[in-house]
C-alpha cells in the first residue's frame, strides 16, 4: 500500500472513533460478570444460567471482562468513557463480582503480582537487555522478609538465640557494626578511587564484600540475641502496623539482594548471566529450605498477617462483604495502587536518563560505554530496581496466602514470568500486563475450566484437557511466538527494529521506506521463511 | 451472524451437558494432575471416582446427580489456593478431597474454611495441617508425629538397630516425617547418624557411600516411593542389605519395581490394609484396573478413602435434613462428627481438630518384591 | 576412622561423580552443539535426552524375554533412541526454530521452553496408554553385577580395583566406554570431516559461510541431528545407570548438564566433557562434606550434605565465572568496534 502512494503513511488514516462501541462492551460484560457469579440469579434462569455456569463460558466471560480495561486502554475513545471503563472495571464491578465469588479477587490480585512482576523483569530483561532466569528469588526475598516477621516465626527465632546465645554479646555488637562501616567504607573508597580496575584492587574489593557479609551477620547475630528476651511477647508476630514499614523494607531488602547478586555477575554476558542468575535463584530457594530456623525450611510459614486497617473493614462491611473477604479486597486495591505506582515509576524511568542509558546497553554495549554509560552501575541500577518490584510483590503474596513455603519460589515461576515478558511484548510496558493477564488467566480459569467442562464427557483420562496444562500452554506459547515474535502488544520502538532488516533492504534502499514513527503491518517471519532460505541457502 | 448462532448452539450443547431434572451434587478433587507429581494426584482423583462410581445409585435414590470434578494444583501452594477459591465459588460442590502437598493443603484448606467446605486430606501428614484447627480440614492419614514415632519403634522394637541413617526428600512430607522419626530415636538413645535431606532423584551415588562408610542398622528415608525406589535399588547394587524404613509414602506396588531385584528387606508404615488382608482392597484394585487400565497405589486407596468419607458425610447429612441436598456445613459437621465404615483403612472418625481418633498403622514388609503385612501398630492422634 | 577406609571412600566417591559426570557430559555436548551454531538455548534438550531414554526402555522392554546378547540389546536401544532423539530434534528446529531466525535471541528460547512442556506431556500420554508413569529399565542380566566379577575372566583385574577401593559395575564401566567412544566419533565427525569443517564454518560465521556455498539450514538440522542423537545416547546411558525414568525427570539433568556447559565454555566440545565431569565429582564431593566436617571436628561443616549438592554445582560456576567469565575452555570473545 506504501508502494502505490508513499507519501501517505498509514498515520494519516485515524483509527475509528468507539467510545459507543466501548461503552457497549463495558455494560454487556460487566452484566454478564455479575449474572454469572450470582448463583441465587442463575438459579431461576434455567438454561442460560446453566449455560452462565459451564466453567469455560465462566472463564471467558472473566477474560472478556478483564478485556476492557485492554479496550480502554488501546481504542480510540472519548477519555470520560476510557475512566469510566478502566476505573469502573477495576473498582466498582471486579469487587462486586468478588462479593459473590471470592476467587475473582483472589484471581485479580494474583494477575496484578505477576504484572509487576513482569514489568520488575521487563526492566532487567526488556530495558537492560539482561536476561535473568532467577528473577523469583528476589520474590522470594520479599515473601520472607515479611513472612519471617509477620508470623511467629520471628518469635521463635528469637527464643532460638536466647537458649544458645553461644560468644555473642555487646562486645559482637560493636565489632559487628565496625567490620560493617570498615568493609563499606573500604569498597565505597575503591570505586571512587580506583578508574582502571587492577588485580590488586578487584582482590581487595572482594575482600571487603566478604567482610561486609560477614560484619553484617554478626551484628544481626548480635541484634537477635540481645533482643531474645522479648520472644515472649512476639508470640504472633510483630504488630500488623509494621506492615506498612516492611512494605518499604521489602523493597530494600530485595534490591540490596539484587545488588549483592548483581555485583559479581554483571561483568557476564548474554547466556553466561542466564545460566548464572537461574543458578542464583535455585541457591535461593534451597537456602529458604534448609535454613530451617529462618524460614521453617521445607514446613513452611503459617499464619502471616495482614494489615489490620479497622476502617476500611468497617467500610467493607456496610459494602456486604463477608469477613473472610476483608484482607483480600484490602489487598486487592493495595496491589492495585501498588502497580499503579510501579507503572508510574517504569513510564519515569522509560523516559529518564538511566532509562535511555539501559536501552543504550542493551543495543549495544561497547558503543554505551564509549558514550560515557557507565555499566556495572547502570546495570545494577536495572537490577535492583526490577528486583525491588518483585521484592514487594512477594511480601504482598505471603499476607494474600497466609503460607509461604520454597516450593512457590522455584525455577518454573522463573520461567513464568520470562515468558509473560516475552508473551507481552518486550519492552512494552501495556504488553507484559497483558502478557502477564493472558497467562494467568489461562493457568488459573481457562485451562481448568476448559478441563472441567470437558471432566463428564468420558474421555480416557491420559488425553483430558484438565490433565493437559502444560501441553495447552506449550502449544500456545510456540504458536504465539510462531505467529507473533514481538509479542501481543509490541514496544514500538522495538517492533521497528526488527525490521530493520527488511525496511532497509525493501523500502528504505528504493527510498520508499515508510515514516519510522508509523506502526505499519507487523512483521512476521512466520510467514516469511523465503528471506531467510535466500539469506542462508547458497548450495542449491 | 451464522458464526455467532452456531456458536450459541454449541454454547447450549455445553449448557445441557451438564443439564438434568435432578439437583446436582458434587465433590472435588483437588490434587496435581499435570507435572512430575502427576501421577500421584491422578490416584487420588481416579481413586475418588471409584467410589463416586459406587454411591451414584445411594445418592440417585435421594433424586440428587452425583458427580465428581477434578481440580489441578499443579503441586502448586498458589494455583492450589486459586482452585480452592474456585472451589468455594460453585455452590454445588459440598466437600473435598484432596490435596497431595500439606503446602498446597495449608492455604487452600484456609481459602475453604469460611465457606465451611469440607476437606478430607487422603496424603497430608504434616503436623501443621491440623494444628490450626480448621473445622474443615480433616485427613484419614496419620500424623507425621504419629506414623515417625511409630516408624522408630518398629526401627528399635523389631529391626533392634542401635545406629540409624535417615533421609528425607526436602519436602514437607519427608522432612516432617522425617523429624519426627529423629525426635523419637534420639528420646530412646539411639545414635541417628544424619539426617540428611536430598532432591536428587536419580544419583545416590554419594550417599550410598556415606552409607557403606557409616554401616547402620537402619535407613529411615521419609519420602515417596520413586525416589526412595531408585536409592534402594543402589543401595543394593552397592552390597548394602540394611533394611530400609519409610512412611506411607511407600506405599505402592510401583516400588518393588522399581528397586527391582533390590526390593528386599523394606519396610513401611501406612494406614491402608494391606490388599490380602482385606477383601475389599482386593475388589477395589482390580475395579481400579479396569476402569482406569492402571495399577492402583497406596494414594488412589487413600483417594478411594477420604472420598468415601466425604460421600458417607453429604448422606448423613442428607438423611438428617431430611433427605435433601444439605448445607455446606452441615456436610462439614456430619464429616467431623461421624463414623464411616467400610474403607480399605478400616473404621475412621475425627477428633476436635480433624485427625483420626484412632488407626491401626499396617508395617508392610517388602521381601523379593513380595508385599506380606510385618505387623500392626494401634496410633492415637495426641490431642482428642 | 582411619585412612585405610577413609580411602576407599573417597576414591569411590570421585569414581561415582565421573561415572555421573560422563552422562552429564553427553547431555551438555547437545547444548553445546546447538548453542555453538544458534547461540540458542535448547531449553527441549532436556526433553529430547529423556525421549531417548523412554525409547531405550521400550526397547529393553521388548527385548526383555529375547535370549539375546546383552550388548547387542543395548547396541539396537542406542541405535533406536539416537535415531528418534535425533530425528525429533531436526523436527522441533524446522518447526519452532527455523522460522525465527531473525527473531531476537529471546523469542526461540520461549519456544524452546513451550515445546519442552509439550513434550514432556506427550511423553507422559503415550506412556500413560499403558498405565506407565515411571519406566524402569528391564536390563540384561549381569549389566548390574559387579564389573569383572570373581568368577569372569578378567576377575584379576575387578580384584585390583576393589583392593584400590574402586567398585563399579559393569553397567558404569559400560557407560564410561560408549560415553568415550560417542566422544571420539563427534571430535572425528567434528574435526576431521567436511560436514564437521561445514557446522564449524556455519558456527563461525553464518552468511559468510552461505557466501562460501555452504547451505547454512542443511548444516544447522545436521547439528541437530548430532546432538539429538548424543541426547538419545545420554537418555539411554541415564535410564540404564539409574534405572528409573519418567516424562518430567529430564529438567533436573538437564539444567546441570546446561550448567556444565557453560562451566566448560560454551560452543566448546572438550569443554562439555570437562565441565559435565567437574560438576559430577564436585557435586559428589559437597555431597559427603559432612563427613569430613564431622572428621575434622568442624561445626560447620557437618551441615553441608547432599541437600546442598545442587546448588554446590551453581556455587562453583558463579566462582569459575568470577575468575574467568568464559567458562574454563572457552576462548575469550573480545569485542572489537
Amino acid at each position: 500500500m506504501t508502494a502505490a502512494n508513499p507519501s501517505a503513511p498509514r498515520r494519516a488514516r485515524p483509527a475509528p472513533e468507539r467510545t459507543i462501541l466501548l461503552v457497549l462492551i463495558f455494560l454487556v460484560t460487566s452484566a454478564l460478570l455479575l449474572l454469572s457469579h450470582n448463583s441465587d440469579l442463575l438459579g431461576t434462569l434455567g438454561g442460560l444460567g446453566r449455560l452462565l455456569q459451564n466453567p469455560i463460558v465462566e472463564a471467558v466471560i472473566v477474560s472478556l471482562f478483564l478485556a476492557n480495561v485492554l479496550f480502554a486502554y488501546l481504542w480510540r475513545a472519548a477519555p470520560w468513557a476510557k475512566a469510566l471503563v478502566g476505573l469502573g472495571s477495576l473498582l466498582l464491578v471486579l469487587p462486586m463480582a468478588g462479593q459473590e465469588d471470592t476467587s475473582l479477587l483472589d484471581l485479580s490480585i494474583q494477575i496484578m503480582i505477576f504484572a509487576a512482576l513482569a514489568l520488575g523483569l521487563n526492566i532487567v530483561v526488556g530495558l537492560a537487555g539482561l536476561l535473568d532466569l532467577g528473577y523469583v528469588a528476589f520474590f522470594a526475598v520479599g515473601a520472607y522478609t515479611w513472612g519471617i516477621f509477620g508470623s511467629p516465626r520471628f518469635g521463635e527465632i528469637l527464643r532460638y538465640y536466647g537458649e544458645n546465645p553461644g560468644a555473642t554479646n555487646a562486645a559482637t555488637l560493636a565489632f559487628g557494626l565496625f567490620l560493617t562501616a570498615v568493609t563499606a567504607a573500604s569498597m565505597v573508597y575503591i570505586r571512587r578511587r580506583v578508574v582502571r580496575p587492577t588485580r590488586l584492587s578487584t582482590w581487595s574489593f572482594g575482600l571487603a564484600s566478604f567482610g561486609l557479609v560477614a560484619g553484617l551477620l554478626l551484628t544481626g547475630r548480635a541484634l537477635l540475641v540481645l533482643n531474645a528476651s522479648r520472644a515472649q511477647g512476639l508470640a504472633n508476630g510483630i504488630d500488623g502496623n509494621f506492615f506498612w514499614l516492611f512494605l518499604a523494607l521489602s523493597i530494600l531488602a530485595a534490591a540490596i539482594v539484587g545488588v549483592l547478586i548483581g555485583l559479581p555477575v554483571l561483568r557476564l554476558k548474554g547466556d553466561y548471566l542466564a545460566i548464572i542468575t537461574l543458578g542464583l535463584g535455585e541457591v535461593i530457594r534451597v537456602l529458604a529450605n534448609n535454613l530451617d530456623l529462618f524460614t521453617a525450611g521445607s514446613q513452611g510459614i503459617t499464619p502471616i498477617k495482614s494489615a489490620p486497617v479497622p476502617w476500611f473493614d468497617r467500610l467493607a462491611g456496610t459494602l456486604g462483604f463477608q469477613p473472610d473477604q476483608y484482607y483480600l479486597l484490602f489487598l486487592y486495591l493495595l496491589v492495585l495502587a501498588m502497580i499503579a505506582l510501579i507503572l508510574t515509576v517504569n513510564i519515569r524511568l522509560d523516559r529518564s536518563r538511566i532509562g535511555r542509558a539501559w536501552i543504550a546497553i542493551r543495543d549495544d554495549e561497547v558503543a554505551a560505554q564509549a558514550m560515557g554509560v557507565p555499566l556495572v552501575q547502570t546495570k545494577l541500577i536495572a537490577f535492583a530496581t526490577g528486583a525491588s518490584f518483585a521484592g514487594v510483590m512477594g511480601m504482598i503474596f505471603a499476607a494474600k496466602q497466609t503460607f509461604i513455603s520454597p516450593e512457590s519460589f522455584n525455577l518454573f515461576q522463573s520461567i513464568g514470568v520470562l515468558s509473560m515478558v516475552i508473551l507481552g511484548g518486550m519492552g512494552s510496558f501495556p504488553g507484559v500486563i497483558l502478557g502477564a493477564a493472558v497467562v494467568t488467566l489461562l493457568n488459573l480459569r481457562i485451562l481448568p475450566g476448559l478441563g472441567e467442562a470437558t471432566a463428564n464427557l468420558g474421555l480416557p483420562q491420559q488425553v483430558n484437557p484438565g490433565q493437559l496444562q502444560r501441553l495447552i500452554f506449550g502449544v500456545i506459547l510456540v504458536t504465539m511466538m510462531l505467529l507473533r515474535p514481538e509479542g501481543l502488544l509490541p514496544n514500538r520502538r522495538r517492533t521497528l527494529e526488527l525490521h530493520q532488516d527488511e525496511n532497509q533492504e525493501d523500502e528504505s534502499a528504493q527510498g520508499e521506506g515508510r515514516a519510522l514513527t508509523t506502526g505499519g503491518e507487523v512483521y512476521s517471519p512466520g510467514f516469511a521463511p523465503q528471506k531467510q532460505e535466500d539469506r542462508a541457502g547458497g548450495a542449491k | 451472524m451464522k458464526k455467532s448462532a452456531l456458536s450459541l448452539s454449541i454454547l447450549a450443547a455445553l449448557a445441557l451437558g451438564t443439564a438434568s431434572a435432578q439437583t446436582t451434587v458434587k465433590i472435588a478433587t483437588l490434587s496435581p494432575l499435570s507435572g512430575g507429581q502427576s501421577d500421584l494426584g491422578t490416584q487420588i482423583r481416579n481413586g475418588a471416582q471409584l467410589a463416586v462410581n459406587e454411591y451414584k445409585a445411594q445418592f440417585q435414590k435421594l433424586g440428587m446427580n452425583l458427580q465428581l470434578v477434578a481440580y489441578d494444583d499443579q503441586a502448586d501452594p498458589a494455583t492450589g489456593t486459586a482452585q480452592a477459591r474456585k472451589i468455594a465459588a460453585d455452590r454445588q460442590i459440598l466437600a473435598v478431597v484432596g490435596t497431595l502437598n500439606s503446602g498446597v493443603a495449608i492455604p487452600s484448606s484456609q481459602a475453604l474454611a469460611s465457606s465451611h467446605v469440607a476437606m478430607v486430606s487422603p496424603a497430608n501428614t504434616a503436623n501443621q495441617v491440623t494444628d490450626r484447627g480448621l473445622s474443615n480440614m480433616n485427613r484419614i492419614v496419620a500424623r507425621d508425629d504419629a506414623q515417625g514415632p511409630a516408624g522408630a519403634n518398629f526401627i528399635t522394637g523389631n529391626l533392634k538397630a542401635k545406629k540409624v541413617y535417615i533421609l528425607n526428600d526436602k519436602t514437607a512430607y519427608g522432612e516432617g516425617l522425617a523429624k519426627e522419626v529423629e525426635k523419637a530415636l534420639r528420646a530412646k538413645n539411639i545414635q541417628v547418624v544424619a539426617n540428611e535431606g536430598t532432591e536428587e532423584k536419580s544419583d545416590f551415588s554419594g550417599i550410598v557411600s556415606k552409607i557403606k562408610l557409616q554401616r547402620p542398622d537402619a535407613i529411615y528415608f521419609g519420602g515417596i516411593y520413586n525416589q526412595v525406589g531408585v536409592f534402594i535399588k543402589q543401595l543394593r547394587d552397592a552390597g548394602i542389605d540394611t533394611p530400609v524404613v519409610g512412611g506411607d509414602g511407600l506405599d505402592s506396588s510401583e516400588l518393588a519395581t522399581i528397586a527391582g531385584t533390590g526390593a528386599n528387606n523394606i519396610y513401611f508404615t501406612t494406614v491402608a490394609a494391606p490388599i490380602d488382608a482385606l477383601p475389599a482392597a482386593k475388589v477395589f484394585a482390580a475395579n481400579f484396573k479396569k476402569t482406569f487400565n492402571d495399577e492402583a497405589q497406596g494414594f488412589g486407596a487413600f483417594g478411594y478413602d477420604a472420598a468415601k468419607v466425604v460421600l458417607q458425610g453429604i448422606l448423613n447429612a442428607a438423611r438428617a435434613n431430611g433427605n435433601k441436598v444439605p448445607t455446606r456445613e452441615q456436610v462439614e459437621a456430619a464429616i467431623r462428627k461421624g463414623t464411616f465404615t467400610g474403607l480399605l483403612s478400616g473404621r475412621v472418625s475425627f477428633n476436635s481438630v480433624g485427625d483420626r481418633t484412632a488407626a491401626t498403622l499396617y508395617v508392610m514388609n517388602v521381601q523379593g518384591g513380595k508385599y506380606r503385612l510385618a505387623t500392626r501398630i494401634p496410633v492415637k492422634p495426641a490431642r482428642q | 576412622m582411619d585412612l585405610a577406609t577413609l580411602l576407599p571412600f573417597i576414591v569411590n566417591v570421585i569414581v561415582g561423580g565421573l561415572v555421573l559426570g560422563f552422562v552429564y557430559a553427553i547431555i551438555a555436548l547437545g547444548y553445546t552443539m546447538v548453542y555453538g551454531v544458534l547461540q540458542l538455548i535448547n531449553f527441549a534438550h532436556s526433553e529430547v535426552f529423556v525421549t531417548g531414554a523412554v525409547v531405550g526402555f521400550e526397547v529393553f522392554r521388548v527385548l526383555a524375554p529375547s535370549p539375546m546378547n546383552g550388548y547387542l540389546k543395548l547396541l539396537i536401544a542406542l541405535v533406536a533412541a539416537m535415531a528418534v532423539s535425533g530425528l525429533l530434534n531436526v523436527l522441533i528446529e524446522r518447526l519452532a526454530y527455523r522460522p525465527l531466525r531473525n527473531a531476537p535471541k529471546l523469542v526461540p528460547l520461549i519456544t524452546a521452553i513451550g515445546v519442552s512442556l509439550i513434550l514432556q506431556d506427550l511423553l507422559r500420554i503415550i506412556e500413560g496408554f499403558q498405565g506407565r508413569f515411571d519406566l524402569t529399565y528391564t536390563l540384561p542380566a549381569g549389566f548390574s553385577g559387579k564389573f569383572c566379577a570373581a568368577q569372569s575372566s578378567c576377575a584379576a583385574a575387578g580384584d585390583f580395583l576393589r583392593t584400590v577401593g574402586i567398585d563399579l559395575q559393569l553397567k558404569d564401566v559400560i557407560l564410561i566406554v560408549v560415553a568415550l567412544l560417542s566422544l571420539g566419533v563427534l571430535n572425528y565427525l567434528v574435526n576431521r570431516t567436511r560436514l564437521g569443517k561445514a557446522i564449524r564454518a556455519v558456527a563461525q560465521d553464518r552468511v559468510t559461510a552461505g557466501l562460501m556455498g555452504i547451505d547454512s539450514n542443511r548444516m544447522i538440522s545436521a547439528t541437530f541431528l548430532i546432538g539429538g542423537a548424543l541426547g538419545g545416547i545420554s537418555g539411554v546411558l541415564f535410564g540404564m545407570k539409574f534405572g528409573t525414568v519418567n516424562a518430567y525427570s529430564g529438567f533436573d539433568p538437564g539444567i546441570i548438564a546446561f550448567t556444565a556447559a557453560v562451566l566448560g565454555g560454551i560452543g566448546s566440545i572438550p569443554g562439555a566433557v570437562l565441565g559435565g565431569l567437574v560438576l559430577g565429582v564436585i557435586q559428589n564431593l559437597i555431597g559427603v562434606t559432612n563427613v569430613f566436617g564431622s572428621l575434622l571436628n568442624i561445626a560447620n561443616l557437618e551441615s553441608i550434605n547432599a541437600s546442598y549438592q545442587r546448588i554446590g554445582a551453581f556455587i562453583v560456576l558463579v566462582l569459575i565465572l568470577i575468575f574467568k567469565p568464559t567458562g574454563l575452555l572457552g576462548k575469550s570473545n573480545v569485542e572489537k568496534v
